[in-house]
Formats: structure tokens, sequence, C-alpha cells
């Protein structure tokens, strides 16, 4: 059984989200079976550095200049090539919005479905069995890999990279035959904060009602700044137009699972708890001793969070 | 222009979930459903195009059993001009709605596809795109700007600590984001016409199931919490905590 995980990069950057991915390759994979990492683009020597040693045996490389603002389209149909040049039994993705992109594209390809967002995957002799949260994480779904090749998407966070640096991978060079793209990438305009998407975030300060308008929030950067988290919102932030809509966590934003959510003057509406509620650690701030947040929080403090916030920015510092 | 918006009816997301006997799909006893929140965007996005442009016709098209034909109502009543019901009782995988929704999208010869993001009970995100590979366009998912071109469009998405600016030929599939729009209320005038407006009925086609649900289960109980203290005298064992018994700092 043969896996080809393909390697998302942007702007010169390798994304962590695609070595939990191989990482979780090269555990599926028995003696005899080949990782392969994809790494498709153009100038892309220092992305292919970077996966030389996270867990591949073959890193297959398709660099050329057309590559380089290619739309998921083009990449979908790179991707298809190489499981067949790999004889891959697995392909799988990060599932970052690129990835979920390109490994539909791909499945619609093979005439199969996405296992998509998994947050664990396991083999049982020649047997791949995944879970995927569903309903926002309300509730968990089971299922095997029933069609191969197969398509699967990892949730990230959730993979783990290789323990250690494996041996360094064979480079391959491969050339996929391609139309003229119908869609290209005309722009890329990389976002000037420093902290890490809230998909990827390992710890994040989310304000909610609670903060009562947008200037407030600035003390939930000052406290993300001495922790280097990256700053959420709830719905209720988001729609009063206190944050932007790419920092909403829950049904309709972003589904997180970081290690450490401090929700702070959020109530825990359903639809909030859906989107945070597999972060491996909750703290809930809040006023109300009977907010639905302190249900599902691991610690929690009723108090006023313009006092408490500042608090423990000054203890952490 | 032709414009099609593929949407779902799910349960509204602020209903709790409960695994049904079988184990495998959810207890609808007590459900109510919604329009999916995220194709609610791609439905305004569709309407507002139209009135911008004019001479285009906006098809809403839906899978299910016959209930559907109460969302594909709404988004008739909030200005598409016709709907397609793809009728079946059971659920399908994502592989046999695609092929469903790209049969039923074919003859069309639609510019445009619109779809939410990522539908709010399976949320794998994958139809849309599927759509588009089966049709032989190119798609761009998580768009929160469409500006129509001369022949194409040039979208702006939100991925992972960037923003891209992309430009395709029509026709194009997009999936939509939060951000896109603000959709509008249907209006009463809405209302009274959608009932005169068409939806057409044709029977789902059986392609093969390629990801059979084994078991659907609640996700796992989280770990009884504490209460630490009141205000910022507890502050400082919170931090403790946070150290020595959680580690996560």
């Amino acid at each position: 059984m043969n896996f080809l995980v393909y390697i998302e990069h942007r702007g010169g950057e390798l994304k962590k989200a695609s070595l939990e991915v191989l990482g979780e390759a090269r555990r599926l994979a028995s003696d005899g079976d080949k990782v392969t990492a994809l790494v498709v683009g153009h100038s892309v020597t220092e992305i292919v550095s970077a996966v030389s040693t996270a867990g591949a045996d073959t890193i297959l490389v398709a660099d050329q200049e057309i590559l380089g603002t290619a739309a998921a389209d083009t990449i979908a149909t790179v991707v298809t090539q190489a499981i067949a040049d790999q004889d891959s039994s697995v392909a799988l993705f990060a599932c970052t919005v690129a990835g979920r992109e390109i490994s539909a594209m791909v499945a619609a390809d093979h005439g199969t479905c996405v296992a998509a967002d998994c947050t664990a995957i396991a083999r049982d002799g020649d047997t791949i069995a995944v879970e995927r949260p569903v309903f926002a994480g309300k509730a968990v779904l089971a299922a095997d890999i029933v069609s191969y090749p197969g398509v699967v998407s990892v949730r990230p966070n959730y993979g783990a990279p290789v323990d250690s640096p494996t041996a360094a991978a064979e480079v391959v060079a491969f050339a996929p035959s391609m139309e003229p793209s119908k869609a290209r990438v005309v722009e890329v305009k990389q976002e000037q904060n420093e902290a890490a998407d809230l998909t990827e975030a390992e710890i994040i300060v989310s304000g909610g009602r609670g903060m009562k308008g947008p200037e407030q929030f600035k003390i939930l950067e000052e406290l993300a700044g001495v922790l280097g988290a990256t700053v959420g919102a709830s719905r209720a932030a988001v729609d009063s137009g206190w944050r932007p809509h790419g920092d909403q966590v829950g049904q309709t934003g972003k589904t997180v699972s970081p290690k450490l959510y401090i929700a702070c003057g959020i109530s825990g509406a359903i639809q909030h708890l859906a989107g945070m509620s597999s972060s491996r650690c909750i703290v809930a701030i809040n006023k109300d001793a009977n907010a639905p947040i302190f249900q599902i929080a691991n610690y929690g403090i009723v108090g006023d969070l313009f006092e408490v916030v500042p608090a423990l920015k000054s203890a952490l510092e | 222009m032709e414009v099609a918006v593929c949407l779902k009816r799910v349960p509204d997301t602020a209903s709790k979930i409960r695994v049904g006997e079988d184990g495998k799909t959810i207890d609808t006893s007590d459900v109510q459903y919604i329009v999916s929140p995220y194709d609610e965007f791609a439905i305004e996005e569709a309407i507002a195009i139209k009135e911008r442009q004019g001479d285009t016709q906006v098809t809403v098209v839906t899978l299910g059993d016959t209930a559907a034909q109460k969302e594909l109502r709404l988004a008739l009543a909030m200005g598409a001009d016709s709907g397609i019901l793809i009728k079946s009782d059971s659920a399908l995988d994502a592989n046999q709605v695609a092929r469903n929704l790209a049969a039923a999208l074919e003859a069309k010869s639609c510019d445009l596809i619109l779809f939410g993001r990522q539908s709010a009970d399976d949320g794998s995100g994958q139809v849309g795109p599927m759509v588009a590979r089966i049709l032989g366009m190119p798609c761009v998912t998580d768009v929160v700007s469409v500006e129509l071109l001369d022949g194409a469009v040039r979208v702006e998405r939100e991925v992972e600590g960037a923003r891209e600016v992309i430009e395709s030929s029509l026709p194009v599939t997009l999936t939509a984001q939060k951000g896109l729009n603000t959709p509008r209320y249907a209006s009463l005038k809405g209302i009274m016409q959608a009932k005169k407006k068409k939806i057409e009925e044709v029977e789902a086609q059986p392609f093969d199931a390629r990801f059979p649900v084994k078991s659907l289960s609640p996700p796992p109980a989280r770990p009884e919490g504490k209460i630490v203290g009141e205000g910022v005298d507890a502050v400082a064992e919170l931090v403790r905590l946070l150290r020595e018994e959680a580690k996560v700092l």
C-alpha cells in the first residue's frame, strides 16, 4: 500500500499541516510500502529541502513556470497523474482551503469521495479506517475507505510530523502533461499579521458579545501577544462588525483545534461550541456563572473580563 | 447569463444532534431544517449578479426528498427564477450527489455555478469542486468577492494566512465564504411570486456509493471542568493549572 502526500506551500513557505500529513502517512506505511511527497509549483527547491527528512521515501517534484500560478484544476491534474505514476493506494492532503479543493477534484477523477477533514486515520491490514467530525463536531462519523485509490484529507493540528528525521528522500523530477489552465492566481496578498491562522494556531484568545465593542479587543490582542496566540471571535462579535469575518470561530466560521482556547465574554451558543469544542484545553472567562461555556471549559473564572484578562496578561509576562 | 446555485437542506445549526437508532444517521424527530447557511451567500450572489447584469436566469438546484421543495421555494422567493429538485429519499454520498448535480446541470450550459463553501451537516466541502471537475470547468472555493469581467471572472478568496486573487474564464464554479455578501430576506411579494415559479422534478440516478457510513457517534465527552475562582484573585491559580496540570503553557 503506497501513500502519496500533496505538499502545500504558498509564498515560498511550507504549510506546517503538510508535515503533519506526511508524518501520518509514514505511520500508516508498512515495510515495503512507499511514501511519496508531491511538490508542485515553480522554484520549489527550498520546499523540497524542507520535506527531505520528514517521512517520505521519494519526493516527486513537478517544477514548471505555469505551475507557480496554477489554480486547483491544474494541480489536481498533476496529482492524479502522480497517483498513477507512483502506484499510490491513498492520496493524502491537509484539509486546508486549497487541500479541500484539490482533493475533491482528484476524488472526482477517480469516481470516489474524499474522506474529508479526518481527525483520525488508522490501518488494519489492507483497510484504512477514518473518523471525521460532522455537524460541525456535534457527531463523529466513522468509515472505511472502500474505493482505491482512496483520497483522504486531514484536519490541521490532528496529525503529527515524524518524531525524528527520516533518511533523506530520493528527489525525482516529474513532468506531467497539462492543458493550459483556465484559471490562475494573479496575486497573493500575504497577511502582515505575525500570528498564525486560526485553523493552525496552537493558542487562541477569543472574544464574544461580552467584549462590548471593537476597541476592547485590544486587551485580547495584548494577551495574545504575550502567549504567541491568535485572536478569534464569536459570531455575535463578527455580526456586530467588531471583528472581520475571517476571525469567526464556530459552525458558520472556522473550526479550530488549538491546544489552548481562552474564551472571553463568550456565552457558548451551540454554534460556537461546535467550532471549538475539540480544543485540547478550554478556559472560559465570563461574568455569568451560568453561561453554557463553563460546561465544556476545563477551567473557568467567573468575573469581569476587563479585570481578569489584563491580570492574566501580567501574570504571564 | 445562465447561473445555477446548488443548495442543501440541512438541520438548523442551532439544533441538538442525536444519533438515531440505526447508529448511522441522526434522529430527525425534533429537527428543524434550513437552507445551509453558506448556500444563502451563494443564492444572494446569484440574485445580485442578475440585478446588476440583467438578462440572467438563476436556477436553484437541490438533491433531497420532496420536503426540500421548501428550501427551493425560499430561494425562489429571494429572487431565483426556477428550481430543480433531484429526488432521493435516501442520503447519498458526495460522489453520488456531485454526479447527479452535474447530470442535471450539464444541459443548462451554465456560465456560473455557485455553491456554499461547505454544508452545515456533512461539511466536507467537496461537492462544488467535484461538480466543476465532472463538467470540465475550473473551480475557486471560499470566495469573498466576485467581479464579472468580459467572459471571465476575478475573485478573491481567503486562504490560511493570505488572500488570493484568482482570474478564471467562464464557465466556472465558485463556492461562497462568509463575507461575500449579506443575504436578503424574502419579501412578501417575493414569497407570493415564488408560488408561481416552476420546480422541475427529476429522479436521482443510482451512482455507486463510495463512502458508506460505518457508524455515527456523539463526540467524545470533555473532561469535567472546574471553576477556578472569581475575578482577578483566581488568575494566579489558573496560570499554575495551565502550566502544571494541563501543561499547555
